[in-house]
């Protein structure tokens, strides 16, 4: 395996870290006004206080991890989805100080809820919405985007913007069966059940319009032998889909937060068959794209040593947070 | 709106006003992290309630400086990408490698411990706590390390070869690229500022508290520790910046010309503008009032040594020299009034008047947000002087900008104005509020949760949990 390989695993992984951990507390984001105002949305709020940041470091490593090990594919994509990604940030802004501001300032504290939800949903949109840029295929010429203003807005990208909204929607859920009791929880069960169908039919969707609308995409799940290897992934990822909706009508705990992850693993390991070895479809590969070997080399010494610590440290700051959210909050 | 701009100017104030405004925050929690540090630990090595009551005081401040830093520093992780695509694929190769390090060995850091810090006192000992506060503290301090190492590489780039597809790779040493010329000076310098500014908000505060109730222990305890600050960190910021000044001197001399408002060589000795109002059409500084011979003195440390001016510079390869001319008068000017109220308060605390002096205690107060307009004009000075380069020397800004046409730039540029004044402006308002609040015996930390009623200002204490005047003397009287 080359560097730059490795470097493409190494960035999917941030990618994944981030849709995960983001997905759930911008979930909960998403949901928040079916919460009853008072007790249920502040518990809610509790859940994810103290991790929503590291949570969200994980964005600006899959940033700043792409611009520092594929600089081209960051120099191309940003520009490519401007639109989104300026929505994203500001829609990040709002999400992100509502945090602290509704805390703050109970006399709008409804107006800092909004802007949560708000903030929190147009994030998400935009991206599931870059995604679907990403996939459906980018203009290059002369080393930078050459598309036009709105190739971004077909209703594919809307598709997959809807997909991930529904998917941080089901963590979000799920993360609430785990950390709340009683009719908290109740509730958080049947928006889970909710999100988890919405989840899995945008999920078939996608797939779909992948595999039929694209003749590439289309040849390596279809034709023999890459089917041998791409076929287990649709099968394992509807044997999750039964096993969480089994587990989001009976556990009390964490198993429906593991098994959405899961679910969200297996969709990311889909768009790795469907993308490899492309990082911007439809023509630039990741040897394309990549930075010199010096910076990869440089870099990579400094994932091995801190990732491990990063990891342990943020499983700790978890841990400290563990159990249920009780009514006292964290003073 | 912005119909008379192109896109590259558009592009250009975008990125200055986003860095602007997120500027702000960092410029704030680097000095602040380390003075919550301070104050914690001095409250396990004590034991003394009065260290923890001021910990918990400007934790709730920390709290929202820190998120809206977060959320304000996340726009510009992706705003090379989305206005400066060419520089970001061209400078990607050197300059992404200690952005990724920064997230890493940084943000990481001041994220993964600071929910810890802001809600954890009661699920850790206290020395885990402490720890917790360290790390946030020395997190946002290798933040500085990297992001300043990147700004300087692009001041002062050395340790690169050109590739064959225009692309600046990262040459055989990191070392040379990290640790370039300009870059211990700039830390060093901005660091310290960081801290100057710290100081003066925290002085300030406890100024205001002085000026309700010269008794008020908290008051005086923060006040205390911000003048020693004020007096022993000025100094030592105006010798650094004398010395980075001398740094670009060697690596950037148009930057210095500029700020001098040098448009003419001096063969024997050139003089210090003080004051004047830079005309760069006609290539003079009108009204100047000047020292002669000075600014030879302070730059080559002989009155008659030779300096060279803007007239040995390509008319394309100056910077706009009234921005910067103004600019470092300005950062200069609020370094000098620093040292001022620190003298004041060394010679007010000799004489035991510390906390009886209003006059003092005023001048804290008008100076409480003095350093954020020094970092700002610190920055405008070296960025708007390192221009038309956004590499310098090597790469032009207007060859830099993303393929983008100017209405998009504008509309995202509005956006940005628009919710980055109504947001932290709200959150601004927020600290002044808390701010406003005298620091008491048993501050509460960052409130959470949904116990108790709920109050109209959220941060005031009901009655119970603020049982009167422990945090003053018993013989306290309002003085003003």
């Amino acid at each position: 395996m080359d560097l730059t390989t490795i470097w493409a695993f190494i960035i999917a992984f941030a990618v994944f870290a981030y849709v995960v951990m983001d997905g759930f507390d911008l979930g909960i984001g998403i949901l928040f006004p079916t919460f009853d105002p008072g007790r249920e949305r502040d518990r809610a709020m509790n859940s994810i206080a103290p991790v929503w940041d590291g949570n969200e470091t994980w964005l600006v490593l899959g940033g700043g991890g792409l611009f520092a090990a594929f600089p081209l594919a960051y120099a191309v994509v940003l520009p490519a989805t401007y639109p989104l990604v300026i929505a994203m940030l500001l829609g990040l802004v709002f999400r992100g100080v509502a945090f602290e501001y509704r805390w703050r300032d109970p006399n709008h504290r409804r107006f800092w809820d909004f802007a949560f939800t708000g903030g929190s949903l147009v994030a998400a949109m935009a991206q599931g919405m870059t995604l679907g840029a990403l996939l459906q295929g980018v203009e290059v010429v002369d080393r930078a985007y050459a598309g036009s203003w709105f190739d971004w807005l077909t209703p594919y990208t809307l598709l997959c913007g809807f997909g991930v909204v529904a998917g941080y929607a089901l963590l979000g859920s799920t993360w609430l069966i785990w950390k709340l009791d009683g009719e908290g929880q109740a509730h958080a069960r049947k928006l889970a059940l909710r999100s988890a169908l919405a989840t899995v039919v945008l999920m078939g969707a996608v797939s779909l319009y992948n595999v039929f609308l694209n003749a590439e995409y289309a040849e390596r799940w279809l034709t023999s032998p890459e089917i041998y290897f791409a076929a287990p992934v649709p099968i394992l990822t509807a044997l999750i889909a039964v096993s969480l909706v089994r587990a989001i009508t009976r556990d009390r705990n964490s198993k429906p937060f593991w098994l959405s992850i899961a679910l969200f693993f297996f969709g990311m390991a889909g768009l790795g068959v469907t993308m490899w070895p492309y990082v911007v479809p439809p023509d630039m590969t990741i040897w394309d794209a990549a930075a010199p070997e010096r910076s990869q080399v440089f870099m990579l010494i400094g994932v091995a040593i801190t990732m491990p610590l990063i990891l342990a440290y943020t499983a700790w700051a978890y841990w400290v947070f563990r159990g249920k959210v009780g009514d006292e909050g964290y003073h | 709106m912005f119909e008379a701009f192109d896109a590259l100017t558009l592009a250009r104030i975008q990125f200055a006003f986003t860095v602007s405004f997120h500027f702000f925050f960092p410029a704030f929690s680097i000095g602040l992290a380390s003075y919550l540090m301070v104050l914690e630990g001095l409250w396990l090595k004590t034991g003394k309630q009065l260290y923890l009551d001021l910990f918990k005081y400007w934790l709730k401040i920390f709290a929202i400086a820190f998120a809206m830093g977060v959320v304000s520093g996340i726009v510009m992780s992706y705003q090379f990408g989305t206005n400066w695509s060419v520089f970001s694929d061209v400078a990607g190769p050197v300059i992404g490698p200690l952005m990724a390090y920064e997230v890493l060995t940084a943000f990481f850091l001041e994220a993964g411990f600071l929910g810890v810090m802001l809600f954890g006192m009661n699920r850790v000992g206290k020395k885990l706590h402490f720890t917790a506060t360290c790390m946030v503290a020395l997190g946002t301090f290798v933040s500085a390390f990297w992001i300043l190492s990147v700004n300087s590489w692009m001041q002062t780039p050395t340790g690169f070869e050109m590739g064959a597809n225009g692309q600046y790779l990262p040459g055989e040493s990191w070392w040379d690229i990290v640790f370039n010329p300009s870059f211990p000076y700039r830390l060093v310098h901005t660091v310290m500022a960081a801290y100057l500014t710290t100081a003066f908000v925290v002085g300030g505060v406890g100024a205001w508290h002085l000026l309700k109730d010269r008794a008020n222990l908290h008051a005086r305890k923060m006040f205390s520790m911000a003048m020693w600050m004020a007096a022993i960190v000025t100094p030592l910021q105006i010798f650094a910046g004398d010395l980075h000044g001398l740094n670009t001197l060697e690596h950037q001399p148009q930057k210095v010309m500029a700020m001098e408002g040098h448009f003419q060589s001096h063969p024997d000795g050139a003089p210090l503008i003080l004051f004047g109002i830079p005309d760069s059409e006609a290539k003079t500084v009108r009204y100047a009032i000047e020292i002669p011979k000075a600014s030879s003195l302070i730059l080559k440390h002989d009155p008659d040594a030779p300096l060279a001016g803007l007239d040995t510079i390509p008319d394309d390869e100056e910077p706009p020299v009234g921005i910067v001319f103004w600019s470092f008068r300005i950062m200069v000017g609020i370094g000098f009034a620093m040292l001022g109220v620190g003298l004041w308060s060394l010679f007010a605390r000799w004489r035991g008047k510390l906390y009886e002096w209003n006059w003092l205690h005023r001048a804290a107060l008008v100076m409480a947000p003095s350093g954020f307009i020094a970092v700002l004009a610190g920055w405008i000075t070296t960025e708007v002087g390192r221009q038309p380069y956004v590499i310098y020397g090597l790469l032009r800004t207007a060859d830099a900008a993303s393929p983008l046409d100017a209405p998009a730039v504008a509309a995202s540029l509005l956006a940005f104005i628009v919710v980055y004044f109504t947001v932290f402006g709200i959150g601004v308002w927020y600290i002044l509020r808390l701010m406003s609040h005298t620091p008491h015996v048993g501050e509460l930390g960052v409130k959470r949760g949904d116990t108790g009623p709920i109050r109209t200002a959220g941060i005031t204490p009901g009655p119970t949990q603020n049982p009167g005047h422990e945090g003053t003397l018993p013989d306290s009287e309002e003085d003003v």
